[in-house]
């Protein structure tokens, strides 16, 4: 049996250190709908609830690790099916009363529930029990090994509410146990936040902070230079980062996300169902031109679905290198000499309006001819999310490992392979890191091989703050600003 | 009078009802299901089947319209689909920066058309006349957005003179008019240009009158005479024009406050669209245009007073 | 017409007007460059011998660039003006032969009703339910257009109904319609073409605003007003990007406007005389 112990790193406080300035504004392009990371998908929420309002048993670090959160350790048994999980004591919830194991159990018996409406339902799937023996103590059983159940419980959507709480109304006043507690939100603005005192761990240095929604990037652009906001976490242009790194005013901070950006393929359309096609396309790209033209420069080439600071990577750039020969002769060989026509959706980010415009000249360079339509993130749900109805669209896929999607037939790239499922469901099933690793290499390559999806690049943290704040996330495992540790250097 | 009143009071009801049929049905046609939208991407059929009951949005169109326009004429503009909050509260919390931002505006472009155009007129082919005629075409020529994205590079990220975007609130009223300032100035400056040109030829048909050319015989000087008779004979085209910009500068608004990232009306209607906010866009654009329907009938009935051949002549 | 061209405000406008036009024309047969390929390692240079306005950021020759986009920008507002003026003028004219009645009424308030709307709404609204494309940037101005057109007609009309030539061709026999179109649309003509390019150099802006904030023409169809959109967040870097689309734009509508005072003040003879 193995145990792990608490690692929190005891920062010393020293209160009686005057900061020059207590609070912080943080600008973000996209508002959060409502602010239940438990209730949707958007990762706006959890850019301003995780970690900061709302914490689960684990959580992430800015490295990817998994820490503890609101469980201080756990047990698990050998044979891999029970999870043991020591709460921390005397946490509150934000309305002053206790959580307790019970709100656990709650929780997480609501997020596996049969008309549930948590967004990643998937992460508790093999969940068989929870239950309480006691207070501190919350006992979980899974159905079958699962070496992926700690990483998922560190997720935004599984965090910890109190029982009984009127769920409607936590979509615009969030009750979490973390270290800041919701103060304010102006919608279409701004949403502040204010520092907890009576939070169970280390409290936060800052007194509060504010969220501003500034959704273009010239304006975010301004906004920096002109002092309205104070750090830009994920700065949308990134062809102003060399200006901001030039200014001593500024830091600019450059991460790893988990963001798989890649000009996803309708595998159910032909002619894109013919492999040949879809391999011509993958050599029709030249993803260096991408990085260069659309993110000028920032962005890491990947060759799968798969995040190249993941220990399990592999680079499969090589088997689809830019050769727009090849990608003429395979096109013709599937029977296409003359190229054909289809359509390419683009929601809203820079990456894909511009990356859309560079790929649509490179594919036309091939013979392919793409009618391109700029989309909202509204139509694009409903036209090429749920609808299907798009040969290509360009997404940043921004879950971490979340390889998982290819193994659904419906999803939208409409990847059916029942050799990949059967791996992913292998995969599930595997607790030896090693394996497990091996097992993922194989998941790349086969994706790789098959050319399911044009894959482009790893999205880029590109962050921008003022020089005096301290403390702020380098790269992104998850999304979210957590500003615990957060504070202004003299 | 009355009758005139009362005949433009109806045309104006009419006018309303019109609009907003139009306005229901333009939304109507628009894609998008708002549920699916507030509940996300991976959210569960039964759940955003619920969520449109909750909205109201399975009735039927005629139920969905009348519950609509009875809602407005009680003052009660619906609840937000994205954000759950009431709709008057979110056009509420923006009126207070567009209305002034428009006023400003306003005021700017009358504070810079009036002189300039009665030097104009009052120095007719002189270097200056030509300047302003020269300087006026351009002001009307140039896009608006181009000359806020100039000015914002300039003025603001340069020389840090004004603020780049953005409204502090007006708990500090300096800070929020210099907030104000460079914006109000983008939207008064094609509106100054053609209120300039106007009170430069009104003040010359004026000033080729008979009654001027008694004022002068009189002993006036023709300073005098222009300021003590034309101008306050010019000013009726003036005036007009004038009421007529109050809706340009409220559609103007929706770009400025787009580049200017200011939460107004404008980038409300912005955010609303592209959240299939379907509820708000058609309050919000029913405001705007009550807002220039109502705008239009002051201007028609001060006439009626001011002039009362235009009541016969009315249509 | 010749007389025109005799007043420096028509030939200046003229020939601002003119070369953009002339420029849209060309860039059917021939551009410096290619505008729909990208060139990365090419992008953002400044204004050279090879690219006289500079590159953009996909590392394309923003002068062949903006010849296209006039194209784009003349297209749109033409077609816009054509609207306006073949649903607008017919309107006007059938208003001013029924004056008073029930069809003029209906017309009349049609009329204000589109009037209230902002124009920018209208387009955003229409863009929002049909989606962006050119094709709804044009039908967006056109509405817009419609009232401008039927106002004008009507009001030269009915002026002209009381005139002895219309009343002997009334007497004559003709129909209404008749006579609208034989007599009254060729009197009221160069109204029509001052307002006409007025409303085109309108739609040049509209058209520029539209693309501005993405309801435009799609890429990679070039347009003034999304290069300038574009370009916005470098600015700072490289203005070359901005400058050259935007003086495009004014210079065009400079132009336009320029060429439609100089008609107004030929044509009206009141206005001729207080400036001479």
């Amino acid at each position: 049996m193995k145990t792990i112990l608490t690692g929190v790193s005891a920062l010393a406080l020293t209160a009686s250190m005057a900061f020059a300035q207590s609070t912080i504004t943080i600008g973000d392009q996209l508002e959060p709908p409502y602010l239940d990371p438990t209730a949707g998908a958007a990762g706006a929420i959890d850019n301003v609830v995780y970690a900061n309002i709302y914490e689960g048993l684990t959580r992430f670090a800015s490295d990817g690790s998994i820490i503890p959160g609101l469980a201080a350790s756990w047990d698990i048994s050998d044979d891999g099916l029970t999870y043991t999980f020591h709460l921390h004591d005397g946490v509150k919830f934000h309305d002053g009363s206790d959580m307790t194991a019970s709100d656990v159990v709650w929780s997480l018996n609501r997020a596996r529930a049969e008309d549930s409406t948590n967004a990643q339902k998937g992460l508790f799937a093999g969940i068989a029990d929870v239950s309480a023996p006691d207070d501190t103590t919350v006992v979980v059983t899974l159905d079958a090994p699962n070496g992926g159940f700690l990483f998922n419980m560190a997720w935004g959507d599984a965090v910890i509410l109190n029982e009984g709480d009127d769920i409607e109304a936590l979509k615009t006043h969030p009750n979490g146990t973390g270290a800041f507690m919701f103060e304010n939100w102006v919608q279409g603005d701004s949403i502040t936040i204010t520092r907890n005192d009576n939070y169970w761990g280390t409290p936060a240095k800052l007194e509060g902070a504010t969220f501003k929604y500034i959704s273009d990037p010239t304006a975010a652009f301004a906004a920096m230079m002109a002092g309205d906001v104070d750090a830009f976490p994920v700065f949308p242009a990134p062809e102003n980062l060399p200006q901001f790194d030039a200014d001593p005013r500024f830091n600019v901070i450059i991460g790893s996300t988990e963001g798989e950006t890649i000009l996803s393929t309708n595998n159910a359309m032909p002619p894109l169902d013919n492999p040949k096609v879809r391999e011509a396309v993958s050599h029709a790209i030249d993803r260096n031109a991408i990085i260069d033209g659309a993110m000028f420069g920032y962005g890491t080439p990947i060759g799968s679905h798969f995040a190249p600071h993941h220990p399990a990577y592999i680079d499969l750039t090589g088997e689809s290198a830019y050769d727009p020969d090849l990608a003429r002769s395979l096109l013709a060989e599937a029977g296409f000499p003359d190229g054909f026509t289809t359509t390419l959706k683009l929601p809203p980010p820079a990456y894909a309006r511009r990356g859309g415009e560079i790929i649509a000249a490179q594919l036309r360079a091939v013979g392919i001819e793409t009618e391109v339509t700029n989309l909202e993130w509204a139509d694009w749900l409903e036209q090429v999310f749920h609808g299907g109805d798009y040969g290509f669209t360009i997404v940043s896929h921004t879950e971490p490992m979340d390889f998982g999607i290819y193994a659904n037939p419906d999803y939208y790239f409409h990847y059916d392979s029942p050799e990949y499922q059967a791996l992913m469901e292998k995969l599930t099933a595997e607790t030896d890191p090693a394996v497990r690793t091996e097992l993922m290499q194989d998941a790349q390559r086969m994706l790789a091989a098959d050319d399911v999806n044009g894959f482009l690049f790893e999205l880029a943290k590109t962050g921008v703050a003022n020089a005096k704040v301290m403390g702020l996330w380098e790269n992104a495992p998850t999304q979210a600003t957590d500003l615990t540790a957060v504070y202004w250097a003299e | 009078m009355l009758i005139y009143i009362l005949k433009r009071l109806l045309s104006l009801g009419l006018s309303l009802v019109a609009a907003s049929v139009v306005i229901f049905l333009a939304i109507e046609v628009m894609p998008g299901d708002a549920a699916q939208i507030m509940l996300g991407i991976n959210a569960s059929p039964d759940a955003v089947e619920a969520l449109r009951q909750e909205l109201g949005l399975n009735l039927s169109i005629y139920a969905r319209y009348l519950s609509w326009v009875g809602g407005l004429l009680s003052g009660d503009f619906g609840v937000s689909y994205t954000y759950r909050v009431p709709v008057t509260e979110m056009i509420g919390d923006r009126v207070w920066l567009s209305f002034p931002m428009a006023i400003y505006a306003l005021v700017l472009s009358t504070l810079i058309a009036f002189p300039i155009g009665i030097i104009a007129a009052a120095k007719r082919g002189s270097w200056a006349d030509w300047l302003v005629m020269g300087g006026t075409q351009l002001g009307v020529a140039i896009p608006n957005f181009w000359f806020a994205m100039l000015a914002v590079q300039l003025l603001a990220i340069k020389y840090h003179w004004f603020s780049a975007g953005g409204f502090p609130g007006w708990e500090n009223p300096f800070l929020a008019i210099r907030a104000l300032t460079l914006p109000a100035f983008v939207l008064a400056l094609p509106q100054a240009s053609i209120l300039a040109r106007v009170m430069r030829s009104s003040l010359l048909d004026t000033l080729s009158e008979d009654f001027m050319r008694t004022a002068r015989a009189k002993g006036n000087t023709r300073r005098q005479a222009l300021v003590k008779h034309a101008l306050r004979n010019a000013m009726i085209p003036v005036l007009t024009i004038l009421g007529l910009q109050f809706s340009f500068l409220l559609a103007g608004a929706i770009i400025v406050e787009k580049i200017f990232f200011l939460p107004g009306i404008g980038s409300l209607i912005f955010t609303a669209i592209s959240q299939r906010d379907l509820i708000v866009v058609e309050s919000v654009v029913m405001l705007l245009v009550f807002a220039v329907i109502l705008v239009t009938f002051v201007v028609d009935i001060t006439y009626a007073v001011v002039d009362p051949r235009l009541r016969r002549k009315a249509r | 017409m010749m007389r025109a061209f005799k007043m420096p405000g028509f030939l200046i406008g003229f020939i601002l007007a003119g070369i953009f036009v002339l420029a849209a024309a060309v860039s059917f047969f021939w551009t410096p460059d290619a505008v729909d390929t990208v060139d990365i390692v090419n992008k953002l240079h400044v204004p050279d011998a090879k690219n006289w306005f500079g590159t953009d950021h996909f590392g394309r020759d923003i002068f062949s660039m903006i010849m296209v986009g006039a194209r784009t920008s003349i297209a749109v507002a033409i077609v816009a003006v054509g609207i306006g003026m073949g649903l607008g003028v017919p309107l006007g004219l059938a208003a001013a032969a029924r004056k008073g009645s029930i069809l003029d009424e209906v017309i009349m308030r049609t009329n204000d009703l589109i009037f209230a709307f902002p124009a920018l709404l209208i387009a955003i609204m229409i863009t929002a339910a049909f989606g962006a494309s050119a094709v709804n940037a044009i039908i967006a101005i056109g509405i817009f257009n419609i009232p401008v057109f039927a106002r004008l007609s009507r009001g030269a009309a009915l002026s002209l109904w009381t005139r002895d030539f219309v009343l002997a061709a009334r007497v004559a026999g003709k129909s209404p319609a008749h006579i609208s179109f034989e007599h009254i649309l060729p009197n009221i003509l160069n109204l029509l073409i001052v307002q006409g390019t007025i409303q085109f150099s309108l739609g040049i802006l509209a058209e520029a605003a539209l693309s501005y904030v993405g309801l435009g023409a799609q890429p990679p169809t070039p347009s003034w007003g999304r290069m300038l959109a574009e370009s916005q967040t470098m600015v700072s870097f490289a203005p070359h990007l901005a400058l050259f689309p935007g003086m495009a734009i004014v210079l065009t509508v400079l132009g336009l406007n320029l060429m439609g005072d100089a008609l107004r003040d030929l044509f009206d003879p009141k206005i001729r005389r207080d400036r001479a």
